[in-house]
């Protein structure tokens, strides 16, 4: 079997599941999986930075509140519906990762992580400085009314689901496209040595504001979503945990994967849910797996696959 | 994690299961399926504060929630059934909180869920509990919810929320501590909304607020921004909250050494902590709102003292267990004053099952004043089925010998503002 056939009923494979999932889950497990995969999207628009271009940002966080807020503030201020509520989110994060692309990219490995540090903690206090707006810290709840599309309530089970399998979709054949096209080996070949990518003539700059821009739009839609289909914006998603889970996500799952991302927080989520039902030290438990899978599995779940079954797993 | 606390004896429910066994026999086939069903435990959705930056405040929501629950139990539980606390930890995160919400109605099987302390959680939890139809009995004090801002399945009876609490504070301050007034808060929404709540009310007193220091979440030392109180400042407002408190105090102190202006602050900067801390000092004199008295006070009521020996709280408002372990006396109060609001609720609705929560919500509706009580040992109250917010009087304590005297307890009209909402014309 070559590998585009093996590359087709992989992800073709795994986006079915996803589909048939939604009719066999119980309640419970069904929200979760939307919760899952609307949280994926963001762990995938962060491996195309770090992943395939080895980048690694500590500031994701400002993307997807740029996205959530870019939504929350057009639905609560302005009235918007979703399409409108999600345009403005969208509209956002791409002015947010371009601007922090053409300033951070200006430095690079240590100073690259320290600058996105600092302009995700900038955007986490200006939501709280204007809290007016914002209600800071508290957040905001977003009218059930307005989050509807007709007659689509996105505060329903399968609408919600199908909205964030949907969002999941786009960005999981987005990158899969991305990686397998031209443009996406050159983000390859700035991650594994940039002097040669820049020797062979690329022009590197360009190519990884690229990379931001994708990353952010990708992880401010994820934002957007969370807060239309969960009713909730708030200053905590733009927090530095929310720029820490994403690395961990894209680590535990398999970095330069694109399956990675949604094996990382699938796991990730069941690890804490299951955890917390037997000890209050589940962040302890949470901790040790991941120094485990650290120590044996170094490159995620997906990584260990490429590494031990298939070498073109993309 | 579940904790089942049915206080039943082993002889005890041997008799009653052995009673049981014997009525089941002689009813209809359908008579002993129901009696079956109802003889469940009424399951109790605990979101607690475990971990995360509320977790001092959840042990103690806990450990009240333990006693009211312990005492209910042995008094025959709610319609017969006895309650199960099923307590998940939401660490403290809207993200999380939204989550355990979701596990309570659809994985747990929890007749309510109850508890939410923090408002960012609660923001981001009672959509979803509106959404999954499940009864939310918030213990939070935000003004979110009176202000019609989250749905009507979200309930706040055990807890007067912020706007209330600040207002009842205004003629208090300005009758006695001075008119112009300096406020120093965190620059975040708790904070936010003691500038907006109180300057209004100290306005409707005559007074003003003269200058408003707001203080980054992420400042550690505050020496500089005391230059900026005004000389003609006669009370100091603060609410500074969180571990920075203590320098806080300290560098307030070092500022004004032993002329400083009255001081006038909410006891949530220091709720877990002793007041009789090193450094705290500077704090002799001043003034604190507390939801309930945490020091044993001389006219002490039967009420509290009942509460406060059930729940375990020596007469300074620390666990009998640990001197040390200081409790967060102003705020859990409302965790039993819920749970028995609950216990009100289910047993005016008839509560069954989960069909029935919907009757609940407008059993609790229904509810007005609540007189002081074994069941309400903070103090009477009123509660707006329009808004879903009680009110409550609210106590200002004078720090004397390191230990909070009350001073003054404003009335329920102290507290009352105009309806912001109608949840009741929402529908379920």
């Amino acid at each position: 079997m070559s590998d585009s056939t093996k590359t087709v009923i992989l992800h073709g494979g795994l986006l079915a599941l996803l589909f048939l999932l939604q009719f066999l889950l119980p309640a419970y497990h069904h929200g979760n999986l939307a919760r899952i995969m609307v949280l994926a999207t963001f762990a995938m628009g962060y491996n195309v930075m770090f992943g395939y271009t080895g980048l690694l940002s500590l500031g994701h966080a400002l993307f997807f509140a740029a996205g959530m807020y870019g939504m929350g503030l057009a639905m609560q201020y302005a009235g918007a519906g979703p399409v409108l509520a999600m345009s403005a989110g969208l509209v956002a994060s791409i002015v947010v990762a371009l601007v922090v692309g053409l300033l951070a990219l200006r430095t690079a490995g240590v100073g690259f992580m320290i600058v996105t540090l600092m302009f995700a903690q900038a955007g986490y206090l200006i939501i709280l400085y204007y809290g007016a707006w914002t209600r800071g810290d508290e957040g905001l709840v977003m009218p059930q009314a307005l989050r509807m599309l007709g007659a689509i309530d996105f505060s329903q089970p399968g609408p919600r689901y199908f909205a964030a399998l949907g969002l999941f979709a786009t960005g999981f054949l987005l990158t899969l496209w991305m990686m397998r096209s031209p443009f996406g080996k050159v983000l390859i070949a700035i991650r594994e040595n940039e002097e040669r990518a820049r020797m062979l003539g690329y022009d590197v700059f360009r190519y990884k504001l690229a990379a931001v821009v994708i990353s952010g739009t990708l992880c401010g839609l994820a934002g957007a979503a969370y807060g239309l289909l969960f009713g909730y914006v708030g200053a905590t998603f733009a927090s530095v945990q929310y720029s820490i889970f994403p690395l961990l996500w894209v680590l535990l799952g398999g970095a330069g994967t694109v399956i990675g991302p949604l094996i990382g927080t699938l796991f990730m989520f069941y690890l804490i849910d299951l955890s917390s039902a037997v000890t209050s030290a589940y962040m302890l438990v949470a901790g040790v797996v991941l120094v485990l899978l650290t120590l044996f599995a170094p490159q995620g779940l997906a990584g260990e696959l490429r590494a031990r079954v298939w070498r073109g797993l993309p | 994690m579940t904790i089942k606390t049915t206080g039943t004896t082993r002889r005890g429910a041997l008799k009653t299961l052995a009673g049981g066994a014997a009525a089941a026999t002689s009813l209809p086939f359908w008579a002993r399926y129901a009696q079956a069903q109802t003889s469940e435990p009424i399951r109790i959705g605990f979101q607690m504060h475990r971990t995360g930056i509320g977790a001092a405040y959840g042990r103690w929501y806990g450990r009240t929630t333990e006693a009211a629950t312990r005492l209910i139990n042995e008094a025959g539980g709610i319609n017969g059934r006895p309650v199960e606390i099923v307590i998940e930890d939401d660490g403290t995160d809207p993200k999380r909180g939204a989550e355990v919400v979701e596990k309570f109605a659809t994985q747990l099987k929890c007749d309510i869920g109850y508890g939410t302390l923090f408002s960012h959680v609660v923001a981001g939890s009672a959509p979803r509990a509106g959404e999954l139809k499940l009864p939310y009995f918030i213990v939070s004090e935000g003004h979110q919810l009176a202000s019609g801002g989250l749905n009507r399945y979200t309930i706040q009876p055990g807890i007067t929320d912020v706007k209330s609490q600040v207002q009842a504070m205004a003629p208090f301050v300005a009758a006695n501590l001075g008119k112009k007034v300096t406020m120093i808060y965190p620059d975040y929404a708790f904070g936010h909304d003691h500038r907006d709540f109180f300057s209004e009310a100290i306005a409707a007193q005559g007074g003003e607020v003269v200058a408003k220091l707001a203080i980054p979440p992420t400042e550690t030392s505050f020496t500089k921004y005391f230059p900026k109180i005004p000389r003609e400042t006669e009370v100091i407002y603060h609410v500074m909250v969180g571990p920075a408190v203590l320098t806080f105090v300290k560098e307030l102190g070092e500022f004004f050494g032993p002329s400083r202006p009255e001081m006038f602050g909410f006891i949530d900067s220091l709720e877990a902590v002793d007041i009789a801390s090193p450094g705290l000092e500077f704090l002799e004199g001043s003034y604190f709102w507390e939801g309930m008295p945490r020091y044993a006070q001389p006219d002490q009521t039967s009420f509290d003292k009942f509460y406060r020996e059930q729940v375990g709280v020596d007469a300074n408002g620390a666990s009998v267990a640990d001197p040390k372990d200081v409790s967060t006396y102003a705020h859990m109060f409302a965790c039993w004053e819920t749970l028995y609001v609950i216990k009100a609720g289910m047993e005016a609705a008839g509560y069954q099952s989960f069909k029935d929560r919907p009757a609940l919500i407008e059993a609790v509706e229904a509810m007005t004043d609540m007189a002081q009580s074994n069941e309400h040992p903070q103090g009477p109250k009123r509660f707006n089925g329009k808004t879903h917010q009680v009110f409550g009087q609210q106590y200002i304590s004078q720090v004397t010998d390191g230990k909070l005297l009350v001073k003054h307890t404003t009335s329920l009209e102290d507290g009352f503002y105009p309806d912001e909402t109608d949840y009741t014309k929402m529908p379920f």
